[in-house]
């Protein structure tokens, strides 16, 4: 099964978000991540979901979430076509004794600390799942407390706006 | 109630079959405004959101309602009380208000609306709302919310309906503004009726409609993530052309998506162009008039040997609002191989679902079939076409050698088909026929003979058990002039037949045949197929030789019906026609009928539909191929 990124492009009214999620999980689709935001749009919300799926079950279900009333648009992302990132919140034991190494590390991967505590630190990064996932393997070691993610962002390249596009159609 | 001038049953019955497919059947594709109704324009005016439902309701052109109050729609009732042009119909149960609002859509082409209170009263439509959403039935269901203040915190009568019904809806509203509710009302009878059609669910907190609020209408519809598209892709249309001027063995598989858009005048002109033959599926049934010679019968688990044939050997399937459901195909990897398909359908979503389309034709079939027609017109005119006589003559052969009939029980009883059959040929095709689920829907399919659109009504897609005797009154408020029939079965009319009272009370002459077999018939015949005869609860002590609890005509007679009961094959047409002749009030017969009666044809459950049966373990014999 293939991962898939789509961006849904919806308006920000309540239980929009139940409405496409629900209909993934009725083709019992497992959402590997989710992110929700405001647009440049008042009153429309992007929705970017990674889902790993086969490439004809995930069109029936893109043809569903279409049929739902607050949904105005829908496009696939390739990994080519556009960014995408993560954004991850670390908290990584450190003590004076590894502390430099902790933020060497962190440094390697352009990461940021943005606390720091007596033996602990909170590391900021953003990047590709696989560059996050390194960032992980090297602070392992140190001892990982707690780790926040969001949802994988994306959007295409080029100078097209997904919500210009769906507007001027509507 | 009535509307119109009444015709008696009896000289319907007497008249000959109309010549099918009158003019008169159309509906506009793209409605002028996306608010329904007359569109009169009201300047602003104070009023409380209970008086906007009813007045918002009113200006959308709604006439009938059917529903049943209860705390958390209490304020709406209110000013319900002085409208003179809602006519209110108190059901007794809610489940009954929301299929009656479906008989009431699928005889009017209308959108049907039900109105219940918050908690219980909203659960309780939830299978009607379910079966519409299957049948793709225009509805809109208004219920009660607990006061927003409550809303989540486990209050005396509240559920989340919204949250409950969102894989069964349409589209749903929570209402907690009073200032929404023109809009939300507009907004949910447009997107009803429009596209596909289906129920829409508006939740309306009890502080909404008790708030002041200022009305004015038309209220502005916008809705950006919603513009059906109703005129097929002009460049698919012409390739479709091209597959059925190409074709050797064609058919046209016809769906209930035809019936839905008032397209059958079309359909005809097609068909008739083409000379294909037709199936029309469970849900079409009418749409194209049976006695036509290119009908080859329905299709499907319990269809035709004809139609069923017609589908798995085509070359090419002309599909039109229909959607390729398992009770149709069979084994979907077996289901008519050597086809290729045009699938025509407002909804995008049922193209390649579950068969992949060569020519995909998203739109209306009241826009798509016309187009059609003159693209196939054109292409005739410019190429030699196939002869297709060999094609007809496979057909016809399959058609004569295999009738879809039945044989006389062994019990001495009389034979539910030839009941129903009775009921159709003494009725006449203007009738309306409302069936419930089971052996006797698919005899009802099988045995009555339908001229015309809307004059069958089921429940197809859920299959709901109960369906007959609300849907019929809802038909019967709809049509008041037309016979309305519940064709039903002893178990589906014990689970709704509380709405006979409702019928009573407000004046709705439905007729109701229980098909009395005594038992779940359905699902008896699977038992006596697959199961060795073990009989495992399906025995309901209703019919011949049993206690007869309850006694259906007794029962008729406690709500104020005329109850008859008919044991006797003699019996059979004077009951009718004694049926046929009662006006004033609901009739229910208690047809006793032999339980061992099958539906046959039948392809069984996981087979390929190759292996169609015509009775036990009998299949017809295949004539070798070229």
């Amino acid at each position: 099964m293939a991962r898939h990124t789509l961006s849904v492009l919806v308006e920000d009214v309540p239980g929009v978000l139940t409405r496409v999620a629900s209909l993934f999980a009725r083709r019992a689709f497992n959402i590997n991540s989710l992110a929700v935001g405001p647009t440049e749009v008042a009153g429309m919300s992007r929705i970017t979901v990674v889902v790993e799926a086969e490439g004809d079950l995930l069109e029936q279900v893109t043809k569903q979430l279409n049929k739902l009333i607050n949904v105005i648009k829908i496009v696939e992302l390739t990994t080519e076509q556009s960014v995408q990132r993560d954004h991850v919140l670390i908290k990584v034991r450190a003590d004076a004794a590894t502390r430099l190494q902790v933020t060497q590390a962190a440094d390697l991967f352009r990461a940021s600390v943005v606390d720091v505590a007596i033996d602990s630190l909170i590391i900021e990064a953003t990047g590709t799942p696989e560059k996050l996932s390194a960032l992980l393997s090297v602070l392992e070691p140190f001892g990982v407390r707690e780790i926040v993610q969001s949802g994988t962002l994306a959007i295409s390249r080029g100078a097209k706006s997904m919500s210009d596009r769906a507007l001027r159609s509507a | 109630m009535s509307k119109g001038s009444p015709i008696s049953p009896a000289l319907l019955a007497a008249r000959p079959a109309p010549p099918a497919a009158p003019a008169r059947e159309t509906a506009p594709v793209v409605p002028a405004s996306a608010v329904r109704g007359p569109n009169n324009v009201v300047g602003p005016t104070e009023m409380l959101g209970s008086a906007a439902i009813v007045r918002s309701l009113e200006e959308l052109g709604v006439d009938d309602v059917f529903g049943l109050p209860g705390g958390a729609i209490l304020p709406t009732y209110d000013p319900l009380l002085a409208s003179t042009k809602l006519r209110h119909i108190l059901v007794r149960h809610e489940q009954g208000a929301g299929h009656a609002a479906q008989g009431y859509a699928m005889v009017t082409g209308r959108p049907g609306v039900c109105i219940v209170t918050s908690g219980p009263g909203a659960t309780n439509l939830v299978t009607a709302i379910a079966d519409a959403h299957m049948d793709s039935v225009p509805m809109v269901a208004i219920t009660g919310q607990v006061s927003s203040a409550f809303i989540g915190s486990d209050a005396f009568q509240e559920a989340d309906i919204v949250g409950i019904t969102m894989p069964i809806t349409k589209h749903s509203y929570l209402v907690t503004n009073a200032q929404d509710i023109p809009r939300v009302l507009a907004e949910a009878f447009h997107i009803a009726t429009t596209g596909r059609p289906g129920p829409v669910l508006v939740d309306i907190a009890k502080d909404a409609q008790q708030s002041s609020m200022t009305f004015s209408w038309p209220p502005k519809v916008d809705i950006p993530g919603y513009r059906p598209v109703v005129r097929g892709h002009s460049k698919q249309v012409r390739e479709a052309a091209r597959l059925i001027s190409a074709a050797q063995r064609p058919v046209f598989y016809v769906g209930g998506g035809v019936v839905k858009a008032h397209a059958s005048v079309e359909l005809k002109e097609l068909a008739e162009l083409v000379g294909a033959p037709v199936v029309t599926t469970l849900m079409a049934r009418g749409v194209f008039p049976d006695s036509h010679d290119q009908h080859v019968g329905m299709p499907g688990m319990h269809g035709s040997v004809s139609a069923v044939t017609a589908l798995q050997q085509a070359d090419l399937l002309i599909t039109l609002g229909a959607r390729f459901d398992d009770r149709v195909t069979g084994v979907l990897s077996s289901f008519a191989p050597n086809a290729k398909v045009i699938h025509a359908d407002i909804d995008p979503a049922e193209i390649s679902k579950n068969r992949a389309a060569d020519v995909p034709i998203v739109g209306s079939v009241k826009e798509i079939i016309p187009e059609l027609t003159a693209a196939v017109r054109d292409s005739f005119e410019t190429q030699e076409r196939p002869d297709i006589s060999a094609w007809w003559k496979t057909l016809n052969h399959l058609r004569e050698t295999y009738p879809v009939g039945f044989t006389q029980p062994d019990d001495g009883l009389s034979a539910p088909q030839q009941v129903i059959k009775r009921i159709g040929e003494l009725t006449g095709p203007e009738g309306v026929f409302v069936s419930g689920v089971g052996q006797h829907q698919m005899w009802a399919a099988q045995f009555i003979k339908y001229e015309r659109p809307h004059a069958w009504l089921n429940s197809g897609g859920l299959g709901t058990m109960g369906y007959s005797v609300p849907a019929a009154m809802g038909a019967k408020v709809g049509n008041p002039d037309r016979v309305v029939w519940a064709i039903d079965g002893d178990g589906c009319f014990q689970m709704t037949n509380q709405e006979l009272a409702t019928c009573v009370i407000n004046n709705i002459p439905i007729k109701v045949a229980v098909i009395n077999n005594s038992s779940l018939g359905m699902v008896r015949q699977w038992q006596t197929l697959f199961y060795e005869g073990r009989y495992s609860n399906t025995d309901l002590n209703t019919g011949h030789d049993t206690v007869r609890v309850p006694d259906f005509v007794k029962l008729a007679d406690a709500y104020g019906c005329v109850g008859l009961r008919c044991e006797r094959d003699e019996d059979i047409d004077a009951t009718i026609e004694q049926a046929l002749a009662i006006n004033d009030r609901p009739v229910v017969i208690d047809f006793v009928v032999s339980r061992d009666s099958m539906v046959w044809p039948m392809v069984p459950a996981g087979v390929s539909n190759d292996l169609i049966q015509i009775a036990r373990n009998m299949t017809p014999t295949w004539e070798q191929e070229d």
